[in-house]
């Protein structure tokens, strides 16, 4: 177990390493380099300044050069300046991840609890499992931004009881919380789906199983034959789940954000390569993928340790 | 039953999008001129679903978005199912440390977030490659190539494990010892054995490739206005939500369908 977990953190490493120089090649082709920028806000700066700054600035120099400089700066602890907020990158970073955490958050616990239940139900039951089956592809079917914007005409506009977007103005609980609900939602109702599929497919194949025949013949209730016997042995399958889908939840995430204009990671990921804010964007690329890896690794642990067929 | 509903689905979306044209005949407007004086019209006869933010009749942007989102679709599916199988067919074929490191890359792309770096790859100025900017047929090509280079993974562990499956059959080891080379085993021998699977992960992969282009074009990275597509339809109607919440109805339901059209093919060609 130890060693797998140094494996996949070595993996891991390896794969941010790989990631930001892809990433660093892709800004590079990107429009505009920070000079073409500062001649947008300054017309007047000469061809003569242009070449002076680039040089000043080392813009003249390779690409790989730069990536390495770059690289070299980061490893030292030292992640650069913010182009659109002014201020060291880290500083812009740390809250938004925890905003994200907060949706991601729920929006997992709601999708998966929420799953779970439709799928357990749909198993007891065939009427109700073809018509969980039915609303799951359906579900599963729609662009998460589409579902967000039906929840913001419903919910925002028709009914004007929940703000469309945005954060509260005094950072209140409940403020919080309202602000909250659309976009949780609006990620939950399209995951909610894979894990009832998932929660019924297995649900399905453990009721039919001898051993619960067994309980029945031994009269036991059919609430404590579902939840007590088949689910442990059926809660895998969400678990592998949520662990194949900690990368589709982030980019859940950005898609959220930026439709309810959230400042998480998504919607600063969106706005700094929008803005050119190539440190920025960088730093925010190699957090997401280093926590959806180590959250992906988590639920590996996770499964191995519930499931002993998987730990040998 | 479910496959033929997703054909029917399909079919319906395939004939509306090509019927584009004769219905502009038929309207007497055309999906692209803006006429400032009807803009969020309702329903008219005139205009079926209303017009958008410029007066642009809503129904003939859906059938040509039509065309562009299924295009784009369609060519990812058959693009990914052709990187992907050649992959798979490798690594099966290959194994050892080409397998493992072949497949060790497709676990990473699916580990990682697919949409933020799916938005940086966007984002590439592919006017430095000598593409043309701005034109709805570069940024077709520009989108496909993006999600191509994602969606392989998929189909390569589909056709991997099927192929792995296939090779240790006997009609494999009767190939090979009546001399035939190891790519006619694999092309010729292996692979029309595995096409099941294979339709199904291509019938996913354009699902797939609709949702991921959708979200694309709605983040502004996509298909570029003035060409319509369902994404980008989208994206101008959520600014309007105020003023024409029903703009935003009818681009999503066509996602709705062709995405649902394709995972009930999927289901139904899994289950035969």
């Amino acid at each position: 177990m130890l060693l797998l977990i140094c494996g996949r953190l070595g993996q891991i490493l390896l794969t941010l390493a790989l990631l930001s120089a892809l990433c660093w090649g892709a800004m590079g082709l990107m429009p505009g380099d920070p000079i073409d920028l500062a001649l947008t806000s300054d017309p007047l700066l000469s061809a003569a300044d242009q070449v002076r700054l680039r040089a000043l600035h080392g813009l003249d120099r390779p690409l790989s050069e730069r990536y390495l400089a770059w690289a070299g700066a980061l490893l030292a602890g030292d992640a650069g300046f913010s182009r659109l907020y002014a201020v060291r990158a880290a500083a812009v970073l740390w809250p938004a991840l925890g905003s994200t955490l907060v949706l991601l958050g729920w929006a997992l616990a709601l999708s998966a609890g929420l799953g779970v239940l439709l799928g357990v139900w749909g198993a007891r039951q065939a009427a109700a499992g073809r018509a969980v089956d039915a609303l799951a592809i359906l579900a599963q079917s729609m662009p998460g931004f589409w579902v967000g914007i039906l929840l913001i005409i419903l919910f925002a506009v028709g009914l004007g009881w929940l703000p469309a977007g945005g954060t509260p103005d005094a950072p209140g609980l409940l403020d919080s919380a309202r602000f909250l609900v659309l976009p949780v939602a609006t990620l939950a109702l399209g995951n909610i789906a894979g894990y009832a599929r998932h929660a019924l497919a297995a649900m399905q194949g453990e009721l039919a199983a001898p051993y619960i025949r067994t309980a029945r013949m031994k009269g036991l209730a059919e609430g404590r034959i579902a939840w007590g016997h088949a689910f442990p042995n059926a809660a895998l399958p969400p678990l592998t789940l949520a662990a194949l889908d900690a990368g589709s939840l982030v980019s859940g995430a950005l898609v959220t954000e930026t439709l309810f204009a959230r400042p998480g990671m998504g919607k600063l990921i969106y706005d700094s390569i929008m803005g050119n804010d190539y440190n920025l964007a960088l730093l925010a690329l190699l957090l997401a993928g280093l926590v959806t890896m180590l959250a992906t690794l988590a639920a590996d642990v996770a499964q191995r340790l519930l499931d002993p067929r998987l730990a040998g | 039953m479910r496959l033929w509903l997703g054909l029917a689905l399909l079919g319906g979306l395939g004939l509306a999008a090509m019927a584009a044209p004769w219905v502009q005949a038929l309207l007497g407007t055309d999906p692209a001129t803006p006429d400032l004086f009807h803009r969020f019209a309702g329903p008219t006869l005139a205009h079926p679903l209303g017009t958008d933010e410029l007066g642009r009749d809503i129904l003939l942007r859906l059938l040509f978005g039509a065309r562009v989102s299924l295009a784009v679709g369609l060519a990812v599916a058959l693009g990914a199912t052709l990187v992907g199988t050649l992959i798979g067919l490798t690594a099966a074929r290959a194994g050892g440390w080409r397998d493992a490191l072949l497949m060790r890359l497709a676990d990473t792309l699916l580990a990682l977030p697919a949409l933020p770096l799916l938005v940086v790859l966007a984002a590439v100025d592919t006017g430095r490659f000598g593409l043309p900017r701005g034109e709805a047929l570069a940024d077709i090509l520009r989108i496909t190539t993006i999600l191509v280079a994602f969606g392989w993974v998929g189909v390569a562990r589909l056709a991997r494990a099927a192929a792995l499956a296939e090779l240790s059959r006997d009609y494999v080891a009767a190939a090979r010892i009546a001399g035939a080379t190891e790519a006619r085993v694999m092309l010729r021998h292996v692979l029309p054995n595995i096409i099941g699977p294979l339709a199904v992960a291509t019938a996913l992969a354009v699902a797939g490739a609709i949702l991921a282009e959708s979200t694309l074009s709605f983040l502004g990275l996509g298909i570029q206005p003035p060409a319509p597509s369902w994404g980008n339809m989208l994206s101008s109607a959520q600014e309007m939500v105020f003023a024409a919440p029903l703009a935003a109805l009818w681009p999503g339901l066509a996602i709705l369908l062709a995405v649902a059209g394709c995972t009930l093919l999927a289901d139904g060609l899994r289950r035969r």
